[in-house]
């Protein structure tokens, strides 16, 4: 039944954050979301989608976790542990507090005392739905070593028995830059996705900008508006970046008549807020870079000289390796394929990026412009060797292709 | 995707347990199974005889030779393996905990490795 696959995917996030909220343990609470999914493939068939299903998986978990806990704890513990779940009396109305629990999530996976590796992977994981093969990939490391930050993350959150809340606006400080972090991580995950059938998984991009506007209402950090602004900026071109049959489209070849306008004047507006305040935070820097793009009427009037000035700005606030690599890619725009490709061949051979689907494609780009196929060709091959995403291999696939020709 | 526990275990794994224990241990052991089962989680799972009772089998240049089990010097051997669906290995790791002989012994999670079809390119 595909109403449920949908609504799975639309609400499974926020469920889970209340579940967790409520049964105070990741576990228990990841259990009690795939008994209260299995209950909904039973039941919904037969007895139509519930009016609120939100409301709806939240009892079903919460009833199945209660029945666990019966079944499985020793006598004695019983009373205790089904009190603790008891404990926050929960009603269905209460769905204003359901719209929270996933910022309250958030928190407390950017919690500082977890330690700053656990954090991202899992935030992305119970946040943002990942696997945690997906957020290897995504970190460029192997499954075993995530796996172990995600769990030595929640044991640590059970032991110091951290709250499940947003800090007061007066205590945001500090606590402020891993949670934009892990918004913007998921918004990445969302915008290329690392594995699966779909390019683009407009769902985590909704959910990071929704996270980020309620941070912004919050409080208004510059750190803040300048990812809401970014958010905004890239998500608008979502309907361009994909053509009718799922393939990717370039930035270049982009139908710019579909780019959603009012969302780019939205943050645009919000870059230039952001950009008075002083130090400029890299993403409003990012989001400047955007709003070039985006204000670019064709492929050929976008100012790179503007864009490779930002990118220097950039480089200034944060040097890693990633934004090494698209500074590259816009000098090359700017002074041509060669000044863009020694810049990518020193990076790579530093070898942090030697794994990064991007750099090897990028690098394959400015080969296959130079006419240098058999060397292109190599490096698209590279890429595609660190490339699980459909639509990204089949991209790569039709460059070989077209190198042939 | 699926995974592989293994459960790995000393020589003597019960010698510890009294009768009731044992028993205690196979029908949690057998409860789990159902548990997994309604879960949608279980492929298959069995315990195994010890190594004393296996054989190693191995082809060369097409002569088929045999030897007796690796129980030689290993400290643990596997005792049993309970085949896993889980939507990652985090999952899986958590579905692992649940396994009663990880508390006398040791799990190992191992993904399992799709061979890529050659007729599907």
């Amino acid at each position: 039944m595909n109403g449920i696959e949908a609504i799975w995917r639309a609400e499974s996030g926020r469920v889970l954050a209340t579940l967790i909220r409520l049964l105070r343990d990741f576990d228990r609470a990841e259990e009690a979301l795939h008994d209260a999914f299995l209950a909904a493939h039973e039941q919904w068939p037969k007895t139509g989608v519930p009016a609120n299903p939100r409301a709806w998986l939240v009892s079903a978990g919460r009833f199945k976790a209660i029945d666990r806990i019966r079944r499985r704890v020793k006598f004695g513990e019983i009373a205790k542990e089904i009190a603790a779940t008891e404990e926050e009396a929960w009603m269905p109305q209460d769905v204003e507090a359901i719209a929270d629990d996933t910022l309250r999530l958030i928190f407390t996976c950017c919690h500082p005392e977890i330690p700053a590796d656990g954090r991202i992977a899992l935030t992305l994981r119970e946040v943002a739905g990942l696997t945690t093969e997906e957020i290897a990939a995504a970190f460029l490391s192997r499954t075993p070593a995530i796996a172990q930050r995600i769990v030595r993350a929640k044991s640590r959150i059970k032991e110091l028995a951290l709250p499940y809340e947003v800090p007061e606006p007066d205590q945001l400080a500090g606590r402020l830059d891993a949670v934009l972090h892990v918004i913007y991580l998921i918004f990445n995950e969302g915008y290329s996705a690392s594995h699966g059938a779909a390019a683009i998984r407009t769902e985590l991009c909704a959910e990071a900008i929704r996270l980020c506007r309620q941070l912004v209402e919050l409080k208004p950090e510059p750190d803040a508006v300048g990812l809401l602004a970014l958010l905004l900026l890239q998500d608008a071109r979502r309907d361009a970046r994909v053509g009718p049959e799922g393939d990717i489209v370039l930035l270049a070849d982009q139908d710019r008549s579909r780019w959603d306008r009012a969302q780019i004047a939205e943050g645009a507006g919000l870059v230039q807020i952001a950009f008075a305040v002083q130090p400029v935070a890299a993403y409003t820097i990012e989001a400047a870079i955007a709003a070039v793009h985006c204000g670019a009427a064709t492929a050929d009037d976008t100012d790179w000289i503007e864009i490779a000035a930002l990118y220097d700005l950039l480089l200034r606030a944060d040097a890693s390796p990633v934004v090494q690599l698209n500074r590259a890619v816009a000098i090359a725009m700017r002074d041509g394929p060669e000044a863009g490709l020694e810049l990518i061949e020193a990076l790579l051979s530093r070898g942090e990026l030697s794994r990064f689907r991007y750099a090897h494609s990028a690098k394959a780009d400015l080969l296959r412009r130079l006419g240098r196929a058999p060397e292109a060709r190599a490096a698209y091959e590279a890429a595609l060797q660190f490339t699980e995403q459909e639509a990204e291999r089949r991209f790569i696939e039709g460059r070989i292709r077209g190198l042939a020709n | 995707m699926r995974y592989l526990c293994l459960v790995h275990t000393g020589p003597d794994p019960f010698s510890g347990l009294s009768e009731i224990e044992k028993r205690e241990l196979d029908r949690d052991s057998l409860n789990y199974d159902k548990e997994l089962e309604s879960g949608g989680h279980y492929i298959a799972a069995e315990a195994l005889q010890g190594p004393e009772n296996a054989v190693m089998v191995k082809v060369r240049n097409g002569d088929v030779s045999t030897t007796d089990g690796p129980f030689s010097e290993t400290k643990e051997h596997l005792g049993g393996f309970i085949l896993i669906e889980a939507r990652d290995m985090n999952e899986a790791i958590r579905l692992a905990a649940g396994i009663p002989m990880a508390r006398l012994g040791r799990i190992e999670v191992r993904p399992v490795y799709s061979i890529p079809d050659p007729a599907r390119p």
